[in-house]
């Protein structure tokens, strides 16, 4: 197919899906009219069921846990299938020409700016992650910070710090164990004749940080999960990079 | 409220849709191919939190406000929120098959890769 022809295509085929779409549109209820019952019932049941204040995470990590369980494996394949293709057949070897310099020029300033900003992002890595049933946040979001104190260290210092931190076996085996974690408090109940997922943990009380039984577990699992995820995901780009060859022009 | 102001957020998800497809049928780089998937695809946020809007209605976190105050839709912000997981490491694995498409052929632009086999 030529360019010109795709392009053929898209400019029948857009003003078809738009005019559709515009029909679809002006059919649904008005913007701020939202008058489905879930999202009402849940918001007004979450607190007394689950003690949990933050809906929305009382919804990814309970009501709907089990579909979260398969975005956290989606997760999880999607970073084994970055490492799998991107992995190095340590049989070949690799032209030495081209190859990126290892050690970016470093000023004194950015060095001395690392460990407050890495004190910072660890510990609202940690306070997003765990407070996920209380406020805006949850494993997902924490996960995604804590990962990125280990691209500040890669700025900011050579990459030889960067790999001892995250050292790749340490880094699979944690993601495993949290990946695998989460699918084990879902079978628990199972195990004393319960439905898969239900919440069995003591609920505690609204609005303390140990509170909302399985949802905070759950979270701090998932926490776990991402952050060893996209550690795997970082450190196989930036060994690509790294290592990778760049061809001569 | 003019008429089309009750459906503007709709047309911004199907603008933002469009751009992004737009993109990906004249994209002649792989890596400007998955940017646009991925701009494609944040159209679907603007579309699913417009669904769940309601005129004053608050943050779908009873932290700091009374239980049983009006809220907007908690459900479609918890689906947003898988969406956004998905869309992250869906364009990191595109970008690793970039690299190793790149490695295969030598080439970057989409036209040439059904010369690949296998």
């Amino acid at each position: 197919m030529t360019d010109r022809l795709r392009l053929g295509i898209f400019l029948i085929a857009g003003p078809v899906f738009l005019g559709l779409y515009c029909y679809a549109v002006l059919n649904l209820p008005p913007w701020g009219q939202y008058r489905g019952p879930y999202g009402d019932m849940i918001a007004r049941l979450a607190v007394y069921e689950r003690h949990a204040t933050d809906t929305v995470n009382a919804i990814n990590y309970d009501y709907r846990g089990f579909d979260t369980l398969g975005e956290e494996f989606i997760l999880f394949t999607a970073a084994i299938g970055v490492t799998m293709l991107l992995r190095r057949e340590k049989d070949v070897p690799t032209a030495a020409v081209g190859k990126v310099a290892d050690r970016p020029p470093l000023s004194e300033a950015v060095r001395a700016a690392l460990s407050p900003a890495l004190l910072i992002t660890v510990i609202f890595g940690f306070y997003i992650g765990l407070h996920g049933q209380l406020t805006p946040g949850g494993g997902f979001q924490g996960g995604v910070i804590l990962a990125t104190a280990s691209v500040l260290v890669y700025l900011a210092d050579n990459t030889e710090v960067f790999k001892r931190i995250t050292s790749h076996v340490a880094v699979e085996v944690v993601e495993a164990a949290g990946a695998s974690s989460y699918a084990l408090i879902g079978v628990m109940p199972i195990l004393i004749g319960l439905p898969l997922l239900t919440n069995i943990l003591p609920l505690g009380t609204t609005g303390d940080v140990f509170s909302a039984g399985n949802i905070a577990l759950i979270s701090a699992c998932v926490g776990v999960e991402v952050t060893a995820a996209f550690l795997l995901v970082i450190y196989t780009y930036l060994e690509e990079i790294v290592t990778g060859e760049i061809p001569e022009e | 409220m003019p008429p089309i102001l009750h459906s503007l957020p709709y047309f911004v998800a199907a603008w933002i849709f469009c751009c992004g497809l737009y993109g990906l049928v004249t994209s002649r780089h792989l890596i400007h191919s998955v940017i646009c998937l991925a701009i494609l695809q944040s159209s679907t946020y603007v579309l699913l939190l417009a669904i769940g809007y309601r005129t004053g209605g608050a943050a779908p976190v009873f932290a700091d406000i009374a239980p049983g105050t009006l809220t907007v839709d908690p459900v479609v912000q918890a689906l947003m929120l898988t969406d956004v997981v998905v869309e992250a490491v869906v364009v990191a694995l595109l970008l690793a098959m970039v690299v190793k498409a790149y490695e295969k052929s030598g080439s970057v632009s989409p036209s040439d890769l059904r010369t690949m086999r296998g």
